[in-house]
Order: C-alpha cells, then sequence, then structure tokens
C-alpha cells in the first residue's frame, strides 16, 4: 500500500520557484555575476525556470548550462544496471562566475559531492551555491543547501516526487508513503 | 541499461541495442574530449594492460589516451623486447600479467581468434583491438560512429567498402555492424581480393568503381597492403590505382557529394588521391577523434559491467 499526499500544487510551485529566484538575486546583489546550471534531469528543468524569473524581475539573462554527474557517482561499481550517460552542456565559462547549482531534492548529498567535483573540473567558480526544490533531510555527506524551496522532513521509506510539465506533464510536489501491508506500523 | 557481453570481440552477433548504447555513450564522451580539462574519473582504480603482439601507431595511442581520460591506470606491451622473444606462449604471457591484478585486456594480435582464446584463459575484461584478418570491432564501431554523426542514421545509409576486404578486419566488422544497424552494405575490388562467398554476408559485389560510387552515400576505403602487389594479386601499384582509387574525377562523375572514409594509414595516390583525403567529403580526421571517444565508451560500459 501507498499514499500519496500533496505537498505543493501548480500555483504553490510557480511560487517557489519565483522566492527563489528573488532570494538569490538579492544575496548575491543582483544577477551579474550568475551562472545557473541544473544537474539532469530534474534540476535542468528547475534551473530554467529560475533562469527565466531572474530575466522576468531583473532583465539579465544568466547563463545556462546542464550537468550530467553519472561518471562522477561513487556507487558507478558492483550495480546490477548501468545508468544512462547523458550529456553535460555548458558552453560558457564558470571560471570566476558565481554558480547556482540547481538540484529537484537534496537527500544522502552523494548527488550534490559527484557535481561539485564534476563542475570543479570544467573551470575554477568564484562560488558555488546550491538550490535545491525540496530539503527532505538524511544528509550522509556535510552539505547544505543555501537556498531551499521547502523542507520536508520525511522518514526512509517515503519518497519525494516533484513533478514537472516537461517530464510528468503535471507541476508539483508529493510525498508518497509506502506502508508494508501487515507490517508493523 | 548495459552490454550483453564482458567482452568486445567483434561485432558479429553483437544485438543492435549493444552497439545502439555503444554509439549513444559515445557521444557524452566526445563532448569531454572538447572541454580544456578532458579527463573524468569512472574507471579510478582499474588497471588495463595494452597486449599489442602487432605494429600499431593510431589504435595504440587511442586506446591509450581513452583509457587515461577515463582515470584508469595504463600499463603498455610490445611483443618486441619482452618474453615473447623468449618463446613464452601467448597463455603464459596472458597468465602471468593477469597475476598481476590486471582488470582489462586489450590485445592485437597477428592471429585470428587471439582475443577469444584469452577469455578462456583469464578474468579480466577482453577487448580485441584486431585479430588477424577477423575482426577490429573498435575500427567498425568508429566508422559508423563517423557515419551516423554525419547522416543521422544508419539505417538505409548505402555505403562501399573499396579494397583489399580478402585480408582485412576492418572490413569484416564494417560489414557485421552496418548490416545489424540495417544499411545497406557493398563492396568493391579486384577478383583476387574479395573473399569467395561474402555475398552470404549480405553485402553486393562490385569488380567496376565506377558502377558502385552512384549507387552510395560514403565509400570506405581500406589501405592496399604494399606487399599484396609482390604476392601477385595485383600487377601493380599504379595498376590498382587506375582501377580502383577514389579519385576527385572517379567522384566528381556523381552528381552529389560522396562522404569518404579511410581507416589509416592511407597509402596517398594508390587507393585514395591526395585531394580526395585532404577534401571537403573526407572525413578521416574526424574518425579519429571519434576513435577516442568511441573507445572511451567500450572500456566504461565493459569496465563497470563486473558480474560475469
Amino acid at each position: 500500500m501507498s499514499t500519496i499526499q500533496s505537498i505543493i500544487d501548480a500555483k504553490g510551485f510557480a511560487r517557489t520557484v519565483n522566492r527563489l529566484a528573488h532570494e538569490i538575486v538579492e544575496c548575491n546583489k543582483g544577477a551579474e555575476t550568475l551562472g545557473i546550471v541544473g544537474i539532469r534531469t530534474r534540476g535542468e528543468f528547475l534551473a530554467r525556470r529560475i533562469a527565466q524569473a531572474i530575466l522576468q524581475t531583473e532583465g539579465v539573462t544568466v547563463p545556462f548550462g546542464t550537468l550530467d554527474i553519472t561518471l562522477y557517482r561513487d556507487d558507478l561499481r558492483g550495480r546490477l544496471s548501468q545508468p544512462q550517460l547523458k550529456t553535460t552542456n555548458i558552453l560558457y565559462d564558470i571560471t570566476g562566475k558565481n554558480i547556482i547549482l540547481v538540484d529537484d531534492v537534496l537527500f544522502t548529498g552523494r548527488t550534490i559531492r559527484s557535481a561539485l567535483n564534476a563542475l570543479m573540473d570544467l573551470g575554477r567558480p568564484a562560488s558555488i551555491q546550491l538550490a535545491v526544490f525540496i530539503d527532505r533531510g538524511h544528509r550522509e555527506l556535510p552539505i547544505k543547501a543555501d537556498f531551499v524551496g521547502k523542507n520536508i522532513p520525511t522518514s526512509n521509506d517515503q519518497e519525494i516526487k516533484v513533478l514537472m510539465t516537461e517530464t510528468d506533464g503535471e507541476e508539483g510536489v508529493q510525498l508518497v508513503s509506502h506502508t508494508q501491508e501487515g507490517g508493523i506500523q | 541499461m548495459k552490454l550483453s557481453s564482458r567482452h568486445l570481440l567483434g561485432l558479429d552477433g553483437v544485438p543492435q541495442k549493444d552497439i545502439q548504447l555503444i554509439l549513444d555513450t559515445a557521444v557524452s564522451f566526445k563532448e569531454i574530449l572538447n572541454r580544456p580539462i578532458k579527463k573524468v574519473p569512472p574507471l579510478q582504480g582499474k588497471t588495463i594492460v595494452n597486449l599489442f603482439f602487432e605494429n600499431s601507431t593510431r589504435t595504440r595511442i587511442s586506446f591509450e589516451l581513452a583509457q587515461r581520460r577515463l582515470s584508469a591506470d595504463v600499463v603498455n606491451f610490445a611483443a618486441s623486447g619482452s618474453s615473447v622473444s623468449k618463446g613464452e606462449t601467448l597463455k603464459d604471457t596472458a597468465r602471468n600479467i593477469e597475476a598481476m591484478k590486471i582488470d582489462m585486456v586489450v590485445i592485437r594480435h597477428a592471429s585470428a581468434g587471439a582475443a577469444h582464446f584469452l577469455t578462456k584463459v583469464v578474468q579480466a575484461n577482453v577487448i580485441n583491438a584486431g585479430d588477424g584478418a577477423h575482426e577490429h570491432p573498435t575500427q567498425g564501431l568508429l566508422d559508423m560512429y563517423t557515419l551516423r554523426e554525419k547522416f543521422g542514421s544508419l539505417a538505409g545509409l548505402r555505403v562501399c567498402i573499396v579494397g583489399d576486404i580478402l585480408n582485412s578486419r576492418v572490413a569484416r566488422s564494417n560489414i557485421y555492424g552496418l548490416k545489424t544497424m540495417g544499411a545497406d552494405v557493398s563492396v568493391c575490388g579486384p577478383a583476387t581480393l574479395i573473399p569467395r562467398d561474402i555475398e552470404c554476408l549480405g553485402v553486393k559485389v562490385y569488380h567496376h568503381l565506377d558502377d558502385v560510387l552512384p549507387q552510395v552515400d560514403a565509400v570506405n576505403v581500406l589501405r592496399i597492403q604494399l606487399e599484396r602487389a609482390s604476392a601477385g594479386l595485383f600487377p601493380s601499384l599504379r595498376e590498382y590505382h587506375r582501377f580502383f582509387g577514389v579519385t576527385s574525377e572517379r567522384l566528381n562523375k556523381v552528381n552529389r557529394p560522396i562522404t569518404v572514409l579511410h581507416p589509416g594509414p592511407i597509402n596517398r595516390d594508390v587507393e585514395l588521391s591526395a585531394d580526395v583525403a585532404d577534401g571537403p567529403h573526407s572525413l578521416i580526421l574526424e574518425q579519429v577523434l571519434n576513435g577516442v571517444a568511441v573507445r572511451m565508451a567500450v572500456l566504461y560500459l565493459l569496465g563497470l559491467n563486473e558480474t560475469p
């Protein structure tokens, strides 16, 4: 049995994206020095939204790129199936820029560790700041987000689903709880 | 997502989805080759030995670059100056090297089946970098990658392989791979250099270049080994050039551009005229760059495919 609870609906989703964009601009005193990088797959679409929101409020086009972290994962070995390798596509020089790294859910922190290493191999940014849509806790590495859409405390057997039009056809955030039938609650 | 085999011995019998996976993965690696820092970590801690029992420049450098760009540790071996010249067998050489904890072996050997034999005696992943006149799968894959990049798809693409089909492992790997991907493959060369019954691989046979050129989108021109003339398989290099040399006059008779590939090294003005080799429709240097990306893809996919 699993129960699905809606945490953020489509309207709330857009508001949260806008707030994240405002916070990023405020914290960096403008958007001129920024570069934005989304982690594939959903981080890419979120990053695109945030870049659009910054363009609307500040009138600045922030250079945008996507990062595939597959080659930097710490669990490549000993898997039964290999993850599909996708392409990193960052067409601007990240050196000297304040890079906003965007992902949908912050969980163990391992993805972000991989992304930091991958970014460092592409250049030397002035700084890297982390923006995530949902922080669900359970960190396994000392990593903290600079900008958080929403903190949702979860248990390990729950699942957070960030739905986006590009990948899922709808927008919102769901909390999925798996309860084992007949198991001890 | 993984390959159905732990080894790459040839393209004969390799399923379409495996070839597709290798070519798709190579696209991502080609992007890495265009970065200022051309190195990624997935094969960190893996040790790869390159066993080259035959001379090679480009294939060996290409494999070594691919291995280093994936952060693997690389050991090179050349037959001359090794225990092979003291009479050690391939089996003993391989087992001794494996006793030093090697994860992958890349082998080039003059005997067909050498790579296959290695898989029976060592636990490591084995990649065939050319065995006799049998197969050279990574060359076949990089030729296919280059054609796919240029034309978008291999299905229905018309490719002619020109030259010494009889002694060419590149020809065989190309035929198997291209046929699997749905291309329309033909071969062209003097009758002495076309194996009997090659039609059973599903290719059309031509003996005149002017007959086949109007029918194809691309030609893959093979190197003519200079010693074949002295073996009496054709009268002279000049005559070979007159009848089978790919020249701009021949290509210009066809009213559309024909893409030209060559696995190298080129005998200029023998199988390929210099102006075509350096011309706008030649993808020869592109093949060399793609070779590194394709080999990275093969090493990555096999190197992390640990379960036997």
